[in-house]
């Protein structure tokens, strides 16, 4: 237990200290690298009490999908300008911080309502009516779980989901004019009659071609 | 003391795998450029030992004796830091490869999925270098690197379900066994096709090597390395190639099963199958690479986007519904 012990410490001091370093950092890219740090040691935490599925499906879609997605948008932002119009502006300076204020002191309270009602209260949190024996993998007792009990839940949520990412396709989704695209059934199908023709030119006179 | 002897035995274990892996790596180099060349009726490199065998080893001491260039405007831990995790992600994925039933390294229940997380992972290598380089050819060439290797992992991971439905479990060597009766080629050839040529676009070969195309962006995200930390890209891609033809051979050729069920074939070591079947692909990736000709851009993301995400998706459907009306679903 002594290595569990260790290896349970360096993972989450790495965590926390990358927590830290998202918020300090300077360079809001360095910012993204040290939140996928934060993203993968606590993808180790959760592997080491012995959730695997969980750990492994945080990696492939927190850090192999979303984290990408976030270093995408902060590598386009053009961040030395947006720093001045943000914190150091006159005009803006005294709007945006109170709502950050505001809206961590919620998290916050609401942080320390679970934590508080998982010591407080324990008989609470036993009130589950699954029953998960140990004899199988958990990655089959989450599908047990998911797909019996809470199947409608799980699928409303899955429904969810994806009216939020045909909202946001609707969303930034224009048809701009002048675009040239090209169309590969026409690009296929053209037959070489329609591409060249074949001219007679009278001597001196030449032909048009671009009519 | 017990402690330290476990260290040492995991140690020599790790040390067992990776040695073999690191030279197969070199040799595929090899491999890779004389398929090219024949080919393309050349006679690649055949100077450097018998057969020019030896000429991976010679190019990786030229390489170990170049200097290495950090650019000044670059970001020099970054850029560091990119070659080094791309090699570690390609190496620590073999960690759960079964080369016999029982000879694995770590022999865990989401084996799949760590592989798949792993190669998700390798993403990072790629932009990281590409931003740290701070120059225009990188930036774009890890921008489209990264755009590609997103698209098509999501078919990737479909094609992975259809296997695994097939299984009902997400352990590698239970996938090989659940193979015994028949290779899930047979079954799923539509997806072993699919998974084929994702697996070309996953790993950046030709014809999607967008990232490196030479004739528009130098090297792609390496223009700015020099010396053993492009050693380092580039064995690195070449040992998730060599991950994903092992993949493909486990996911769909039967892992280290012998072909053919009797006696003295039956004798030959697993292993003996799996580096033949793993070598087949290889060849395979190689004369996709000598015969067909460059992506645009454009068709890349479609051929992704549009034509393999829905044929898999309608396979997922196919086979579980086959599987649920004939009553062929595993259980537990």
């Amino acid at each position: 237990m002594v290595a569990h012990a260790i290896f349970f410490y360096i993972f989450s001091i790495i965590a926390v200290i990358s927590a830290i370093m998202v918020t300090v950092s300077k360079n809001t890219v360095h910012s993204v690298f040290f939140l996928i740090l934060d993203f993968i040691s606590i993808s180790c935490l959760f592997i080491m009490i012995g959730a695997e599925f969980l750990g492994m499906i945080m990696l492939i879609v927190y850090v192999g999908a979303v984290a990408v997605l976030f270093l995408f948008v902060v590598m386009m932002l053009n961040v030395a300008q947006q720093k001045n119009k943000w914190f150091n502006s006159e005009t803006t300076s005294s709007t945006h911080i109170p709502v950050g204020l505001i809206i961590s002191t919620i998290i916050f309270f609401e942080l320390i309502i679970v934590v508080g009602g998982w010591k407080y209260k324990p008989e609470l949190s036993d009130q589950n009516t699954t029953q998960i024996s140990n004899e199988i993998s958990n990655t089959h007792s989450l599908g047990q779980i998911l797909y019996t009990d809470y199947i409608h839940i799980f699928q409303i949520s899955g429904m969810i989901l994806l009216i939020a990412m045909i909202g946001a396709i609707v969303l930034t989704f224009r048809k701009r004019e002048g675009v040239k695209t090209q169309s590969y059934l026409k690009q296929i199908s053209r037959e070489r009659s329609e591409g060249i023709e074949v001219l007679e030119v009278p001597s001196n006179k030449g032909v048009k071609i671009d009519d | 003391m017990e402690y330290i002897n476990q260290v040492f035995e995991e140690v020599y274990k790790i040390l067992f795998l990776l040695v073999p892996v690191l030279v197969s790596v070199a040799m595929i180099v090899w491999l890779d450029r004389r398929v090219w060349a024949f080919v393309q009726k050349r006679q690649g490199p055949n100077v450097v030992g018998p057969f020019g065998l030896l000429q991976s080893l010679a190019d990786a001491l030229k390489y170990i004796f170049k200097e290495i260039i950090i650019p000044a405007s670059s970001n020099k831990v970054i850029f560091i830091l990119a070659p080094i995790i791309t090699m570690t992600l390609a190496l620590i994925a073999w960690a759960v490869i079964p080369f016999g039933e029982g000879q694995v390294l770590a022999n865990i229940n989401v084996g799949i999925l760590y592989i798949f997380a792993v190669s998700s992972l390798g993403v990072y290598g790629i932009i990281m270098g590409g931003w740290a380089s701070n120059s225009k050819y990188p930036f774009l060439g890890s921008i489209r690197s990264a755009a590609q290797m997103v698209s098509y992992e999501v078919s990737i991971g479909i094609i992975i379900i259809n296997v695994l439905l097939c299984v009902g479990s997400l352990n590698l060597s239970d996938i090989v066994l659940a193979q015994q009766n028949i290779w899930f080629i047979i079954p799923l050839f539509p997806m072993f096709v699919i998974f084929f040529i994702s697996a070309l676009a996953e790993t950046n070969r030709p014809p999607f090597d967008l990232p490196e195309a030479e004739a528009e962006l130098v090297a792609g995200y390496q223009t700015e390395y020099s010396g053993m930390m492009y050693a380092m890209f580039w064995l690195g891609e070449y040992a998730n190639i060599l991950l994903m033809c092992a993949l493909g051979s486990i996911l769909f050729l039967g892992g280290w099963l012998s072909p053919i069920d009797l006696y003295p074939f039956n004798m030959i070591p697993g292993v003996f199958w799996l580096i033949l079947k793993i070598l087949l692909l290889f060849v395979l990736f190689a004369l996709v690479k000598a015969v067909v000709p460059r992506y645009r851009y454009d068709q890349l993301m479609r051929l992704g986007w549009k034509i393999f995400l829905p044929l898999s998706l309608t396979y997922v459907v196919l086979t579980a519904s086959y599987l649920f009306y004939f009553n062929l679903l595993p259980t537990l």
